[in-house]
Formats: C-alpha cells, structure tokens, sequence
C-alpha cells in the first residue's frame, strides 16, 4: 500500500505529529499557537486511513517541541505520536503520554475560581479520565473536557 | 489521624474519620451547652477569616472555639482591611497563620479555602467557598440524621427546594449517596440540581417534581430556600415557591418518625407551625453546628486524638 500522507510533501528537518484523533489537527495547531504564517512550511492532513480506521496528520518544518507542548498535545490527542525528522528521516519517535496531573499549561474555565485570580499559584488539574479525557480543577472541583482543554489552554 | 489535617472538602473525609468526628462531638453536647466546662483549647488560638458575610458559621465556630476556652480573631467585613487594598489572599493567609494555630475560612470564590491550604502551614477549615464546598456544614447535616437514626444508609432523605443554587445540597447529595442512603430530589424544574453533582453521586438520585410523590415515605425532609431573585415574575415565584413549602396539613400524612431539616435562614418553606410538631429538628440541627466545630477544631489542633 502506497502512503497517501507522504505524497503530500516531504518535510527535511521538523515533525510529525501521526495519529491525531480524526478532527483534532486544527486544535493541535492551536495550542501550538500556529494560527497564521509562521514561516515555515506546515501541512495538515485530516481523515486520512491508518492502519486501524482515520487519524489526522500534522507535519511542521523546522519546529521541534518541548516537554511542555508534549503534556499539551497528550491532553487533546492522547493517540498521537510525534516523529522527529532529521534530513528527511525519522529519527525518533515518541508516543505522547497523558500525565496524571496537569499544572500550568491549562486555565481554569470556572471563571469563579480562585486560580482566575491573582494569586501566586499555578492552575492544577487531576487527569479523571485518560481515554476520553476530562481534568477536574484541584482547587474549584470543575470538570474539563478536550473542547474545554482546547479553549482554555495557556 | 487528624492533627494538622485541612478539612476542604467533604470528600477529604473517609467515612471512620466522619464516625470520628462524631462521636467526638457526641461528647461535646454537654459542653456546647454550657452543662460542662472544659478547657482543651485553652491557649489556642483560631483565625476566623470571612470575606464574605455569615452569621451562624461564623458565630458557631466563635462558640466551638470559646465553649472550649480557646481565643478567636479574624474579620467578618474585608472591606474594612488590608485586603480589600488588592492583598493576594496567600498573602493573607501567611499573615494570619503566622498569628494562629488554626484557620477558619469563607470566601466568595470557589477553591479559595484550597489555596489557603496550600499556603498555611496549621490546617485550615473550609467554611464555604462561593458555590464550593461546605464542610462542616455537610458533617453537622449529617451528625443530625445519624444522631436521629443512628445510621444514614438505606433512609429515605429527600432534598427539597433550590437544588441548583443551594449549596448546602450538593456536597450533601453527594456524601449522603456514599454513605448509601437513598437519595430523592424534589424541585423545581428551573432549579435542578446540577448534572455534574448528580455524576459524582455513587447511585443515580431519584427526581421528583410533586411534594405528594414523596411525602408518605421520606424518612428526612431536607427543605432548602427558594430565593425570589431566582425568579423574574413575582406571581410565578409565589406559586412555585408554595409548591414547595412545608405546612401543618403536609406534616400530617409523613411518616411518624420522619424529620424535617433546613440549613436555615428560613423564610417560609417551612410555617412556623410545624415547629411546634415532633417532626421539625432544623433548630437542632443547627445547635450540632457547635459540637461538630468543637470536635474538628480539638481533633485538627490534636488536643484529642
Ligand atoms: N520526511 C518526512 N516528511 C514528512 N512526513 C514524514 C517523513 N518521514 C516520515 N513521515 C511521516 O511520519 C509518520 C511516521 O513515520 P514512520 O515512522 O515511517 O511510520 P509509522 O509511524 O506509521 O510506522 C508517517 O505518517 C509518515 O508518513
Ligand atoms: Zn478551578
């Protein structure tokens, strides 16, 4: 079987982000903060066949992650892994792992909540549920969702 | 087990730790009403910190605390203080902490009494937190049923009223359902309880809309206030809020031994008349706010074990 995804375009130096959840490719590039031209070539395929049903692909030229974007991605495409490419090459690949908390890099939608202040503290949340996933706020109880996620990512 | 323990949520409680508190506070009926004097808090100090207004917490933890020969300090008016002058609230809370040995807080915004905890080094009591949690409220809730039935599982306990704003019901639904009793919810169809409280509950509620669908077989009335700014038009709070009030006609066809609760302020859910009737134990209830303040306090500061 021929891959459909590398017709598209071969990238020299960068990532790809395989196995998104089918829908979520322009949530990826949102908290990533690629919203406009960056300057580098990014390709974006949705629903295209995988081994096991449809995924969604991102490839960034010359853009790598760290830890941070990792923990981000895992929160709204637990699924995906992110292969390094190095002159053309895979590299090394990794599968996003969801932690079992999340600190800093969400906001608490619960506009109430004492982390929407300021306050010296940084947003905290339990990871409830890992296969659909859903947050619960440490401080105000609030529950979150990868929609939720998406919205409210910092 | 408990020396130093925060008390936030009633979900940081085990079900032997509530027994716990309970029978700590059984032994502290006579104290609370002045029948018995002792002093185990004498030399303690507690830091009383209310950012917003509240009468019966604020003084029932003032009585716990000086039934027990212990001092209290703190505000019930921010505006008055440094921290209406855009303090952080963990720099108030270091501040007070450093003054005490035992923090009491209430504050508009949910997950403030969290954060104090994270900040204080002596534990810190959760004395509600905007639509938050109330702790210590739930635990004397509960210590009035128990000490009425002397269990809580398989009762018949229907919350009433404001099930949506209210937020006595919602850790109260909760803990009532893993303490397995047998939960009915009774409201109006504008003021239901939240979905997500209904998930964390351990067993699905039962809904109701009708007081005459529960009313021969509840074991406990749980009536909470519906307030008239919930509602737009005047006539139809007045209908709604009739429809779910309890009279001296109601209080005929219950149970014998069923009881009726309300977190109180009252206005008239509840007609003074049924205060006369064997069924109504919400002034009870309300005095087992001191013992069971009592009995936190000596079991956080470690003064019983
Ligand atoms: N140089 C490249 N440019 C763009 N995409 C690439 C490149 N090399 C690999 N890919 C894509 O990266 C993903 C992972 O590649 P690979 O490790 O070969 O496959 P798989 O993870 O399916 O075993 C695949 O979607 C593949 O099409
Ligand atoms: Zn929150």
């Amino acid at each position: 079987m021929t891959d459909q995804v590398l017709k598209v375009q071969k990238i020299k130096n960068g990532i790809v982000i395989d196995h998104i959840p089918c829908g979520m490719a322009l949530k990826v590039l949102k908290i990533l903060g690629i919203e406009g031209d960056i300057g580098s070539t990014v390709t974006l395929a949705m629903h295209v066949k995988s081994k096991n049903g449809w995924k969604d692909v991102v490839k960034i030229e010359d853009r790598y992650l760290d830890e941070r974007e990792l923990d981000k991605i895992a929160l709204i495409a637990p699924t995906a892994t992110v292969n390094i490419v190095k002159d053309y090459k895979v590299v090394t690949k990794h599968r996003v792992k969801v932690p079992d908390v999340v600190k800093g890099i969400v906001k608490c939608m619960n506009p109430r909540c004492i982390t929407n202040q300021n306050e010296p503290i940084e947003p905290e949340f339990k990871v409830v549920s890992k296969d659909k996933i859903i947050i619960k706020c440490r401080y105000c109880g609030r529950e979150m969702d990868s929609e939720d996620i998406v919205e409210n990512i910092l | 087990m408990f020396k130093g323990k925060d008390i936030v949520s009633i979900r940081d409680l085990r079900e032997e730790e509530m027994e716990k508190i309970f029978e700590i506070a059984r032994d502290m009926i006579p104290i609370a009403k002045g029948e018995k004097r002792e002093e185990y808090l004498r030399g303690y100090v507690l830091a009383n910190l209310f950012f917003e207004p509240s009468t019966r917490t604020r003084m029932s933890f003032e009585a716990a605390m000086d039934r027990l020969g212990g001092k209290v300090l703190g505000f019930s008016n921010p505006s008055a203080t440094s921290i209406s002058k855009g303090e952080t609230l963990a720099d108030t809370i270091r501040m007070f902490d450093a003054y005490s040995d035992v923090i009491v807080i209430r504050h508009p915004l949910e997950g403030a009494a969290r954060l104090a905890a994270d900040f204080a080094e002596h534990p810190v009591i959760n004395a509600g937190d905007g639509a938050g949690q109330h702790p210590t409220q739930t635990l004397l809730d509960i210590f009035t049923i128990v000490q009425e039935f002397g269990h809580v599982d398989g009762l018949k306990i229907t919350l009433m009223g404001d099930l949506r704003y209210g937020r006595t019901v919602h850790s109260l639904a909760i803990a009532l359902s893993y303490l397995d009793a047998d939960v009915h919810l009774l409201s109006p169809r504008t003021l239901k309880m939240p979905k997500h409280i209904i998930r964390e509950m351990k067993r699905e509620p039962e809904i109701h809309e009708r007081l005459e669908d529960v009313i021969e077989d509840t074991d406990v009335f749980y009536v909470t206030r519906i307030q008239k700014e919930r509602f737009p038009d005047p006539t139809e709070y007045m209908k709604v809020a009739g429809s779910y009030s309890i009279t001296k006609e109601h209080v005929k066809k219950m149970k014998d031994r069923a009881i009726i609760m309300h977190p109180l302020p009252r206005v008239n859910e509840i007609d003074p008349e049924v205060d006369y009737t064997p069924h109504a134990r919400y002034f009870k209830q309300a005095f087992y706010g001191v013992p069971i303040r009592m009995a936190i306090l000596a079991l956080v500061l470690g003064v019983i074990e």
